[in-house]
């Protein structure tokens, strides 16, 4: 009786679970996707920039001509993004209805730097949205008028020059890193919670200079010097005044960039991401999304998959090589 | 008088109808645990894109005063604070309404959030070209000493004895301790993957007050002791207490000079102006025994504060754009999509858009008050439900607050492992107020000392540095007499006790 009623039983598991994992699977199959909603998962609180601006980008999404689908945010942050990215990278189901945000350098310097569950071989990316140079500041008062005089300061005290940024190995940080070694100069970094804090700090002449984002300096330029921007070329729309490091002389790159996109697990079906990788960037040049980023200071810069494979490549080589003294002193 | 010329702007059939939306969904969001003021505004900002920049930020305003003040309906009710900002509210309005005296706490509550309120955004209207250079002042050595300030108060609060108020103090400061750290980039306690990214706040909060009176509730049910609370139904009329509530001139004058204070500060929130003013108004009563079992002034300190903080937290933020709360930080994200940059453009260019959004703080204050008066009317009825189905209720909001904060279930499994420790540490006395403020101050403490030293030792050397300018003078001589009167009290009691025993 009993053992009649425990196959009965058993038999009924077991077609729970076929039934389960056809339905697991059929999402998979790329010929309908996506038929329902996709989460993207933020590794950062709601109302921070990253947020701000996966809301602005993803709102167009369930127009036919993009997904057809509307992408939902969830948020998962702790510990610099690294609580968020490491269950994405470990628990997410790679079948398309389960994307991520990925800001740069972050993930790259935190796969380095950190033992964490994710790399650039467990992560496929997508395309990207934006890219948020960073710029260095000191405050309106402040007797440095320009890198030079920040840098022949810095070779006579050494460490004695305070750099605030947002956090330890975000861009601000990288930029700082790449300044000392290009100028042979040593600084000392203050990482704070944020780039808000940063920045008050600049303005407030609590720190001597910061690293801080464009957007957020050029809202803030009454109240500012903007030295130098961490890029390849000039910003014409915000600050076409401010020089480049490498104008300035000194050997800075665009790593430092913050580059935000979206990215997949690996193991997506590749007619899934080839679907993706084709629809998401004509998502990000709609029109209203273009106005929206404009309106709340946000730059955009739109890269194709191809691009994008292409610059984590370069960073990550790059980033492994200046980080590894630090990794060392560990 | 701007503020006054676009008043009726704020006042049009639809900005009223957002206005009166957005404070009643304010109230409900604030009154459950995990959804807390800064969740809630932070979620509805994506709504605000397609609406007009006035109606939108009229929106996140109104949403903001009001989940303020609900979360202390649940904090009153069922034990829970509903947002970290409540927390000194359930010390002494759970109590009263243990008593009986729910509608009577709940209007306090109200009244006394109002009253805060309209003094903090009348500061934000007449003082902020003034005030506005006031957050600059503030680096980590300041805010150091104010963490250690909130540090002072940890022993005395809500606990029946300081000794054991100290431990839970230590204990909430080493949780917060667990986890990354964002200064020195290093892992500390994470034993296991659920700990990666540290102890929340919010999952803490709910674990140690919902899980201990879920248990409670068990308990006494299961004992066969009465299956629920009875009182006869309260009836009290608004009018009784507004005119108590008003007379209470000494805890409405500490709570909202303590709120405008700490909402000016970037960096410090609605839950430290709480504590704080809770703890100097108990202080400065001729009988501080009183708190703890349902003293009124508890509730009107602490609620008048925290609203109090809203107006001024503005301040920094529509001047500089450093925001003066965590939830600030959040609205500057709804001004930018609305093209709003913080700074003197904004009274000038956008004098019309920012003045309707003040005017509608404002009005927020008044509508945040009567809804809620009218709520407090049919809370003697929550007081009534039976315990089994109230710890079924309390433990799904509880789950579900604590899981929706971070969309994590390690933050679950924190919660129910904290709040089932809690239960057995309340059997021994402990409390879990001073657990959780010391989660709360201690990141601020230990990152603004990392950050600090730093700075310092590229300059004049650590101890210069957190030990000279006035700020830093001022804050440590109110640590100094903060513990001075605690040792005074202490010793003053002892030796009523002697003398009654001889």
């Amino acid at each position: 009786m009993n053992k009649a009623i425990l196959r009965r039983l058993q038999g009924i598991g077991i077609a729970l679970l076929a039934g389960l994992t056809f339905f697991a699977s059929s999402g998979v199959r790329a010929a309908d996707y996506p038929d329902r909603p996709i989460s993207l998962i933020v590794a950062y609180s709601p109302g921070g920039a990253t947020d701000f601006q996966a809301r602005i980008v993803s709102m167009m999404a369930a127009k036919p001509d993009y997904l057809g689908q509307p992408m939902v945010i969830i948020n998962k942050p702790g510990a610099g993004g690294q609580v968020g990215w490491n269950w994405f990278a470990s628990e997410a189901k790679p079948n398309g209805y389960e994307l991520a945000a990925y800001n740069l350098p972050h993930v790259i310097a935190q796969s380095i730097m950190f033992d964490t569950k994710y790399n650039i071989h467990n992560l496929i990316p997508i395309a990207n949205w934006g890219a948020d140079p960073a710029v260095l500041i000191v405050a309106k008062d402040s007797p440095f008028n320009s890198v030079k005089d920040l840098v022949a300061y810095a070779k006579k005290h050494p460490g004695k020059i305070t750099v605030s940024g947002a956090g330890l190995y975000v861009g601000h940080h990288i930029a700082t890193l790449q300044l000392e070694k290009a100028a042979g100069i040593k600084l000392t970094y203050i990482p704070t919670k944020g780039g808000v804090p940063a920045m008050q700090y600049v303005i407030g002449g609590k720190v001597m200079a910061g690293f801080n984002n464009l957007s957020d300096a050029y809202r803030n330029r009454e109240r500012l010097k903007i030295l130098a921007i961490a890029d390849l070329q000039r910003n014409k729309e915000f600050l076409p005044d401010v020089p480049t490091f490498k104008e300035e002389g000194i050997n800075v790159d665009d790593s430092s960039v913050n580059f935000r996109g979206i990215m997949a697990p690996k193991g997506t079906p590749k007619a899934v991401v080839d679907f993706l990788a084709q629809r998401i960037p004509k998502m990000f040049h709609d029109k209203k999304v273009a106005a929206k980023m404009k309106a709340g200071g946000s730059p955009l810069r739109i890269m194709d998959q191809a691009q994008v494979e292409k610059m984590w490549q370069r960073r990550q080589v790059y980033l492994t090589e200046l980080l590894s003294k630090l990794r060392k002193k560990k | 008088m701007d503020f006054i010329r676009y008043l009726p702007d704020a006042l049009s059939a639809w900005n009223l109808l957002i206005l009166c939306i957005g404070t009643i969904g304010g109230l409900v969001l604030g009154a459950t645990p995990g959804l807390s003021p800064t969740m809630a505004v932070a979620l509805l900002i994506p709504f605000t894109f397609q609406m007009p920049a006035d109606s939108g930020l009229i929106l996140l305003g109104s949403v903001y005063t009001a989940t303020v003040a609900g979360g202390a309906v649940s904090a009153i009710l069922v034990n829970i604070p509903g947002a970290p900002a409540n927390i000194a509210t359930v010390l002494d309005g759970h109590p009263l309404a243990q008593q009986g005296r729910a509608t009577e706490a709940l209007h306090y509550c109200f009244i006394s959030s109002l009253i805060g309120g309209v003094l903090g955004v009348l500061v934000l209207i007449f003082f902020t070209p003034i005030l506005a250079n006031f957050a600059l002042k503030f680096g980590p050595s300041e805010l150091f000493w104010i963490a250690i300030l909130g540090v002072t108060v940890i022993g005395s609060l809500g606990s029946k004895s300081v000794l054991k108020g100290l431990f839970a103090g230590a204990f909430g400061l080493w949780l917060s301790t667990i986890g990354y750290d964002p200064v020195m980039g290093v892992e500390r306690f994470v034993f296991s993957s659920y700990l990666t990214g540290g102890i929340n706040i919010i999952a803490a909060l709910i674990g140690l007050f919902a899980i201990p009176q879920v248990l409670g509730m068990l308990e006494s049910a299961a004992s066969g002791g009465r299956i629920s609370e009875m009182y006869d139904l309260e009836k009290r009329s608004v009018w009784t207490s507004f005119r108590y509530n008003i007379s209470r001139v000494r805890a409405l004058t500490i709570g909202s000079i303590t709120g405008i204070i700490v909402g000016l500060i970037p960096g410090a929130g609605g839950q430290i102006a709480g504590l704080v003013s809770y703890d100097q108004t108990r202080k400065m009563s001729r009988d501080p025994s009183r708190f703890g079992k349902g003293e009124p002034d508890g509730v009107i300190a602490a609620e008048s504060a925290n609203n109090a903080m809203v107006g001024p937290s503005l301040v920094p933020l529509l001047t500089l754009s450093v925001p003066g709360s965590p939830t600030a930080a959040v609205l500057l994200g709804g001004l930018l999509i609305h093209g709003l940059f913080p700074g003197p453009n904004l009274f000038t260019t956008h004098a019309k858009v920012t003045w309707t959004f003040i005017d509608a703080l404002l009005l927020g204050q008044v509508l945040m008050a009567v809804f809620g008066l009218m709520i407090s009317r049919y809370s003697r009825f929550v007081t009534r439900v039976s315990n089994n189905f109230m710890a079924a209720a309390v433990t799904v909001l509880a789950v579900f607050g604590t899981y929706s904060v971070q969309n994590n279930f390690s933050d679950v499994m924190v919660m129910m492992t904290l709040g089932t420790a809690m239960y057995f540490g309340i059997k021994l006395g402990f409390s879990p107020a001073p657990v959780v403020l010391g989660i709360i101050l201690g990141p601020i403490a230990e990152t603004n000392f990392a950050q600090g030293r730093l700075i310092a030792e590229s300059s004049q050397g650590v101890l210069p540095y957190f030990f000279t300018g006035t700020i830093n003078l001022v804050l440590i001589a109110l640590c100094v007499g903060s513990i001075g009167y605690s040792i005074f009290t202490e010793v003053r009691a002892a030796r009523r006790r002697k003398g009654a025993s001889q």
